[in-house]
């Protein structure tokens, strides 16, 4: 295992006081318990939190700011944080008008969540995002993971909130969103989880893993190294078959990098979504390139359609002022 | 029972799991993302930490203090899931007076627990392939009044015939849900590291009844 670190047990909270500081226009790290708020609330603003395992830098604490969340709680890598988080930042970001929480679907992220929603004497709800369309059995009472998508929610349920809009719009528009957005990604290496330091799965130099997932769970299969376009139009299928957008439909297109894979690789990847796409009649409005949901060093990316309309576009378009998305603010 | 018996389970716990590290470890990264071990030993060094505050305590406040350490520390699936197993034990240890079958209710109560959070029973290939087929052996056992040693003997075979069903059943609760028939043929790392602790705590108890019994 190669990691910038000094000791494993200290990974995160260094890591989050580099962060913090880095961001200090913008953030403040809270500790014992940890979470990430806003430095500066809107007052009567409906409060959204997010939270979920370390390891997806920038998720979630990266979106904590004007246009976006009011909190992070970032767990142990790949864990969960915990309710006592939750119900903190849930304290501290609270301006009456209640609690949005937006959580990943994962057993352990949403039972961690339902228990501080039980315990949380603030107005609140949930929006649980399952945007990643790899899993290919919906009968799965889990059902799916939820990954880079996330980013679009947290986006445009943050816009709307500084709107005004209340807890009930809130958690309705972030649900209609989710629904119209979908995720699948590709690994070409494995993560190395700081405390396991070793990976947590084998490639060989020639093979991939379609449909991984975020904590480098296996995907739907192991296939041969495939071009670019062969990765872009199996991943886009694969979400198209599950969104079925109507033709000339809109299009957010997110490209998401895993952490160990270079932005030139991420834009070629884009551009062959991009034509993917065209041919099918579908219109590339929006997009946003970069490592947004990352796994660790893991190489790979992911491809995330979001089926726009005019509100959603708009709120997507309107400023935002957070460490890892900023633009117009 | 009092707290010194919580603390020594949850010691007898900790060493064990301390010892199957890597087999976890191994197994979790197989089909779900190696991080249960590691939850795990946070979770029992953190009850290590606050020795002092459980063995001072009676046994029902011992385990209502361990599952809110529990919660705090360990996140994941096993924080919550944990909890609910000491917090439901804790509420059911009212009127125990040394009768197994009152010690059979109260794991099954903790069990119960642990479902109802959960929202899972058995077959889906979790911990509670090993949790309610113990919980069940128990009670059955408990009502037939034979010899605690005998009991305390059982529970680890029990725990042990669920590990190896989950080897054939398909995930579908958990991380391991997300890979489908890809998680055939591999046992449930909770369900294993379940039958770690469980073995682990009846030889403890095993020992201190022994001892008390031996005692003059």
């Amino acid at each position: 295992m190669k990691k910038i670190m000094n000791r494993v047990d200290d990974f995160l909270s260094e890591s989050l006081a580099g962060f913090a500081t880095a961001h200090s226009d913008v953030v403040t790290l809270h500790s014992d318990p940890v979470f990430v708020r806003r430095k500066r609330l809107t007052q009567g603003k409906v409060a959204l939190i997010s939270g979920g395992g370390s390891g997806h830098e920038p998720l979630h604490a990266g979106f904590v700011g004007y246009g976006m969340l009011d909190a992070a709680c970032p767990g142990q890598v790949f864990t969960s944080p915990t309710p006592d988080q939750m119900l903190a930042a849930a304290q501290a970001t609270d301006t009456g008008a209640g609690v949005l929480f937006i959580v990943k679907n994962y057993s352990g992220d949403v039972m961690n969540f339902e228990m501080a929603a039980e315990m949380c004497d603030a107005r609140n709800t949930m929006v649980l995002v399952k945007d990643d369309v790899a899993v290919e059995n919906s009968s799965h009472t889990t059902g799916r993971r939820g990954v880079a998508g996330t980013v679009i929610v947290e986006k445009v349920v943050g816009s709307l909130a500084e709107t005004g809009a209340d807890l009930a719009q809130c958690k309705a528009f972030g649900d209609r969103v989710a629904k119209r957005t979908g995720s699948m990604g590709v690994a070409f290496t494995s993560c190395i989880v700081p405390a396991a330091g070793t990976t947590t799965f084998r490639l060989g130099d020639d093979e991939m893993e379609v449909g991984v997932g975020i904590h480098g769970e296996p995907g739907r299969r192991r296939a041969k190294l495939a071009s670019a376009d062969a990765i872009s139009s199996e991943l886009l299928e694969s979400i198209v078959d599950d969104l079925e957008p109507a033709k000339d439909t809109e299009l957010l297109v997110l490209v998401n990098g895993l952490g160990g894979t270079p932005l030139g690789e991420l834009y070629l990847l884009f551009n062959s979504a991009r034509l993917w796409l065209e041919r099918k009649g579908l219109h590339v409005a929006r997009s946003l390139i970069g490592n947004v949901t990352t796994s660790l060093e893991m190489a790979g990316a992911s491809l995330t359609l979001c089926l726009l309309d005019d509100e959603i576009r708009r709120h997507w378009d309107t400023p935002v002022r957070t460490p890892a998305l900023r633009w117009g603010a | 029972m009092n707290g010194k018996v919580v603390m020594d389970c949850i010691d007898a716990a900790y060493a064990s799991i301390k010892q199957h590290a890597d087999e976890i470890m191994v197994l979790d990264q197989t089909i779900g993302d190696g991080d249960h071990v590691f939850n795990l030993i946070r979770g029992l060094e953190a009850l290590r930490g606050i020795r002092g505050d459980l063995e001072s305590l009676d046994f029902a406040s011992a385990l209502k203090l361990a599952a809110s350490k529990v919660l705090s520390t360990v996140g994941g699936s096993s924080g919550p899931l944990f909890s609910s197993l000491l917090l439901g034990m804790s509420r059911a240890s009212d009127h125990l007076n040394g009768d197994p079958r009152g010690y059979a209710q109260m794991y099954a109560a903790g069990v119960k627990a642990v479902q109802d959070r959960g929202k899972t029973g058995k077959g889906s290939k979790t911990m509670m392939d090993v949790l309610i087929p113990v919980a069940e052996r128990l009670i059955e056992l408990a009502d037939g009044e034979p010899p605690v040693a005998l009991i305390l003997a059982e529970l680890p075979r029990e725990a042990a015939r669920g590990v190896l069903a989950t080897r054939d059943m398909l995930a579908t609760k958990g991380r391991a849900s997300f890979l489908g028939e890809r998680s055939l043929g591999h046992i449930d790392p909770g369900a294993r590291s379940s039958e770690i602790m469980i073995t682990a705590v009846c030889e403890r108890i095993g020992k201190f009844l022994s001892v008390r019994s031996n005692a003059p």
